[in-house]
């Protein structure tokens, strides 16, 4: 006997499985029309790859799956496409998805299949592309792509696979009557699983509520030797062990038979461990021997509310409605519908609904059955909650932050961990929907995640921005002193030209005029060059830009002394103006600097005037050389 | 029928919190029965005063805040504070400091904080230190077991017990109608073996007190009837009781003058039963996590046996779980549980 390790938490909610078992599976009847979602599974929806009014066979493809996470769908009968369009889809908020409607013919006609495949001849990669070509995605609940968890990562070997025959979930009961009927189905979707995987060990969990299947399961591992697709040898053993909700969950299966726990935020491959559900492993039978893609399920109908709770092989596609007719489904007593178990199932909107890949069973329970919740009351924190808690999380004080929406603490402890299994809700004295507040939590801090994202993108692109327009700014700036700085220097160059050729040139008027124009043309040649070596000397540094500014200035003084006395007169007369309004002020305040500031107006005065005869004088030179 | 719209899981558990405090009530009877037995009617009298107070008085409170009065009301949290301070009350205390002990607890430390579930104390024991400390004397008179009373007929029969609560006739005002309890005289005792304050004192019974050892024996068979059935997790009372015994243990002193009592003493005296069980045990203003369950119950197994030996009252356990629901956000915050995963290091 393997050691069994135990999972902290976990509830006792009543079985109910019983109901259901009585019967063996039956096949149900081909519906009018088929509702097949794109989407069926976890990753990118499928595209289609039909159009309305082709006719279609059984097990045609008819959406491929071209994204890296991705499976094709199939028609799972024949008929004509009837429409493509958003119809209303299992899910738990009740959205509508695209779905190919398909007008069945009855004939439920196959394609051309090789229904006698040995798959020992078959590599790894053949067995990944038919069961990828296959459609298969988790038959448990999630509905990841299979083909992509088998192959897992490289660098990460996969010592143990675990096939998942808890069915911890009340009411349901598919996964057990597969066991029952279809072992050695079973066993050789293992023998394939172990073909492409090759792990030293097999571990087949089942709870012990359902002993009938652990023998069957038995006896049918026992016709396989699974040592002969690998090159070592493989330890396979069926498990049993203690009923408990939810030892059905990966994480709690895994750790229940190895001892060993996911790291959070990992995958079980993390661990050297893969897991696959029983229904997989009998949809992986089906696609590689029969060359039958997942088209069809076991899917659970119970409830009081049906008289004939039963289990039935049902094409995918199946309204729920045409399902319950054939148990004999009364509305009038119906409270909700339930699409999975009374745990961790969705109430469904409305029973158009089709049954897809995921869909283990519908339930349909009177009021007595499952009361309607009664209004919560206060949480008195009595930790009944953290005692049923598989991820040994502390719910009453998650509900308390929930409650105020403080996410980083949510974060801090732990909410990502939660699996939403409702075991906290279950045995809540004052029946409070705790799982829906952590729902909804963990929708906030997404939310929150995809915002900060966009305001981090926003503010990266502001910031390019400014950064962008401070560029453009300073180029304009700079290249405008530059333009100053070359047009004033071409000033001088001007002057010196006319003056030179006036001093040597002051005869021969006649020639001055084309003298003049090509002296002007040299000095545009030599403004354009300066400006170059200008703008250059801009880009390196705001000293050097500087020091051009004042060489510029000195160079045109000196070419120019008029105007470098004329500022002086004017810089006299503004200062004097100012003084004039200071020491008005000054007097008016008695203030104790007005003699300083008379002195300054006097001295000010004395400027002007010397800088007004300096001018003089020099206008006066310049017109004598003039006439000269 | 419409199909209803809810989220799940769908099934659930039928116990509510009325039931969880009804069990709680149930769970008071042995310890209640063995108060009876030993001092009288009073005990029952203090009951009946106290929930009809705090029914008045939380119904009131509810119609204030505009809450639904039978919603509430339904969940007996209320009718068990009740309980709770009029069994810690001494037996034939007066109505009115049992209606200003409700009026503390119902209304002072529960309604004013948002009621049920929002109070960061515990409502009975804020009830109770508020008289102790209004009413010292009131509070500390403890009526002598009947086994000790001298004259069997001044004992009161039921309607007389209720008319000394309703304050209509007098206690009876005979020598060795309230008497020290021994928790007192091992307090005061500076001068004494232990062996000779017992042998000195009727009081001290057989263990821990004529009446206490009783009492506290139903407390315990109340406790373990609400441990089996789940209601709290051993945590907290085991490990506030490890602390007094291993606490009295280290103080015992070989029974000299100096001793504080033996381990059996303290744990069978006193409150430490009743608290134990009934009061560190509240949820609402305890630890939350297991692990800070035990730290909680240690500290208020400490607190109550440093207050009993060195503190200026006889009993402590009141002030210990006061004490300790400050604390209670504190442990809590460095008490996290390790969920799931979070004990490997992630291979990557």
């Amino acid at each position: 006997m393997r050691k069994i390790w135990d999972i902290h938490g976990g509830v006792h909610p009543n079985e109910n499985k019983t109901q259901s078992l009585g019967e063996p599976i039956v096949l149900s009847a081909i519906p009018p029309y088929l509702f097949v979602p794109l989407s069926q599974h976890i990753g990118a929806p499928a595209q289609p790859i039909v159009k309305i009014g082709d006719n279609v066979l059984k097990g045609q493809t008819i959406a491929s799956a071209n994204a890296a996470i991705s499976v094709p769908v199939h028609a799972p009968s024949s008929g004509i496409i009837f429409a493509i369009e958003n119809k209303s889809v299992p899910h738990p908020s009740g959205i509508d998805d695209m779905c190919i409607v398909i007008k069945t013919d009855g004939l439920d006609q196959w394609r051309e299949r090789n229904t006698n495949k040995d798959f020992s001849q078959l590599s790894g990669d053949e067995l990944l592309s038919i069961i990828r070509n296959a459609g298969i995605a988790g038959m448990g609940g999630a509905g990841f792509p299979t083909a992509i968890k088998l192959k897992g990562k490289n660098n990460k070997p996969i010592d143990t696979l675990i096939i998942n025959g808890t069915e911890c979930e009340p009411y349901i009961t598919a996964d057990h009557s597969l066991m029952l009927e279809n072992a050695d189905d079973i066993a050789m979707g293992l023998a394939i699983l172990a073909k492409i995987i090759k792990p030293k060990t097999i571990l087949f969990g089942i709870e012990d509520n359902k002993m009938d299947a652990v023998n069957g399961i038995e006896v049918a591992l026992e016709k396989i030797d699974f040592s002969a697709y690998s090159d070592h040898a493989i330890d396979v053993e069926v498990v049993s062990f203690p009923t408990k909700y939810p030892s059905g969950g990966e994480k709690q299966l895994i750790q229940i038979l190895t001892g060993k726990q996911v790291p959070s935020h990992g995958l079980p491959a993390d661990i050297g461990i893969v897991c696959h559900n029983i229904g997989t492993a009998v949809a992986i039978q089906d696609a590689v021997c029969l060359d039958h893609p997942l088209i069809s399920r076991v899917t659970t109908v119970t409830g009081e509310a049906v008289s004939q709770p039963r289990n039935y092989h049902v094409l995918i596609g199946t309204p729920v409605s045409f399902l319950l007719e054939q148990s004999q489904y009364r509305a009038d007593v119906s409270n909700r519908l339930i699409m999975g178990g009374p745990m961790m199932g969705f109430a469904l909107n409305d029973a158009s609904v089709p049954i897809i890949k995921t869909s283990n069973c519908v339930l349909a329970p009177t009021e007595t059955e499952l009361p309607s919740p009664p209004p919560a009351q206060a949480c008195i924190r009595c930790g009944m909650c953290a005692e049923a808690c598989p991820a040994s999380l502390l719910p009453q004080q998650l509900y308390w932050f929930s409650q105020g929406k403080e996410l980083e603490k949510l974060e801090q402890h732990n909410i990502a961990d939660c699996i939403e299994c409702g075991a906290c809700s279950y045995v809540c004295p004052s029946n409070i929907p705790l799982v829906q507040y952590y729902r909804a939590s963990k929708t906030d801090i997404k939310q929150r995640e995809v915002d900060h994202h966009n305001a981090e993108l926003a503010k990266r692109r502001f910031d390019t921005r400014q950064d962008r327009l401070l560029r453009l700014e300073q180029e304009k700036i700079a290249a405008k002193e530059a333009r100053q700085t070359a047009r004033k220097n071409s000033n001088k160059t001007d002057k010196h030209v006319s003056l030179t050729s006036t001093a040597s040139n002051d005869s021969a008027a006649s020639s001055k005029s084309t003298e003049d124009r090509d002296a002007t043309i040299k000095a545009a040649i030599k403004r354009a060059q300066e400006k170059k070596s200008a703008s250059a000397a801009t880009n390196e540094d705001p000293v050097a830009r500087a020091q051009a500014k004042r060489e510029a200035q000195l160079e045109q003084d000196q070419a120019d002394p008029e105007a470098k006395l004329t500022r002086a007169v004017e810089n006299a007369q503004q200062r004097l103006e100012k003084l004039h309004i200071k020491f008005s002020e000054a007097k008016k305040n008695n203030d104790k600097n007005i003699t300083i500031i008379e002195t300054g107006l006097e001295k000010a005065q004395a400027k002007l005037i010397s800088s007004q005869q300096a001018l003089d004088d020099h206008q006066k030179i310049s017109f004598t050389n003039d006439k000269a | 029928m419409a199909l209803m719209r809810v989220t799940s899981p769908h099934a659930h558990n039928r116990q509510t919190t009325g039931q969880v405090m009804q069990l709680v009530l149930l769970a008071t009877l042995p310890g209640v029965l063995a108060l009876t037995f030993a001092f009288g009617w009073g005990t029952l009298v203090n009951i009946l005063l106290a929930v009809i107070f705090a029914i008045a008085l939380e119904a009131s409170a509810l119609k204030l805040r505009k809450r639904p009065i039978k919603f509430y009301l339904n969940d007996y949290t209320a009718i068990v504070t009740a309980v709770l301070l009029a069994i810690a009350l001494p037996p034939y205390s007066s109505w009115w400091i049992i209606l200003v002990g409700i009026f503390f607890s119902i209304i002072v430390a529960k309604q004013l904080y948002g009621g049920l579930g929002y109070n960061p104390f515990n409502p009975a024991m804020v009830g109770y230190v508020a008289l102790l400390i209004s009413f010292p004397v009131a509070m500390t008179s403890w009526p002598a077991p009947i086994y000790l009373t001298p004259d069997e007929l001044s004992i009161p029969n039921p309607i007389n017990a209720l008319l000394i609560a309703l304050t209509i006739i007098e206690q009876p005002i005979i020598d060795g109608f309230t008497m020290a309890t021994p928790l007192d005289l091992v307090r005061q005792n500076d001068a004494l073996m232990i062996e000779d304050l017992i042998n000195e004192y009727p009081q001290f019974g057989r263990w821990s007190g004529y009446g206490w050892e009783w009492v506290n024996l139903g407390f315990l068979v109340g406790g373990i009837f609400l441990l089996q059935r789940k209601i709290f997790t051993w945590h907290t009372p085991v490990s506030m009781l490890l602390a007094i015994l291993i606490m009295s243990a280290l103080f015992y002193d070989g029974g000299s003058s100096a001793s504080a009592g033996s381990p059996l003493f303290h744990l069978l005296g006193g409150a430490t039963m009743f608290g134990a069980w009934f009061i560190a045990t509240d949820p609402v203003s305890s630890a939350a996590s297991n692990k800070g369950r035990v730290i909680y119950g240690a500290g208020i197994g400490l607190l109550t046996f440093i207050i009993r030996k060195w503190g200026n009252y006889p009993d402590a356990v009141a002030f210990a779980v006061l004490l300790m629901n400050f604390s209670a956000p504190l442990i809590d915050h460095y008490t996290q549980t390790k969920p799931y995963g979070h004990n490997t290091q992630k291979k990557s």
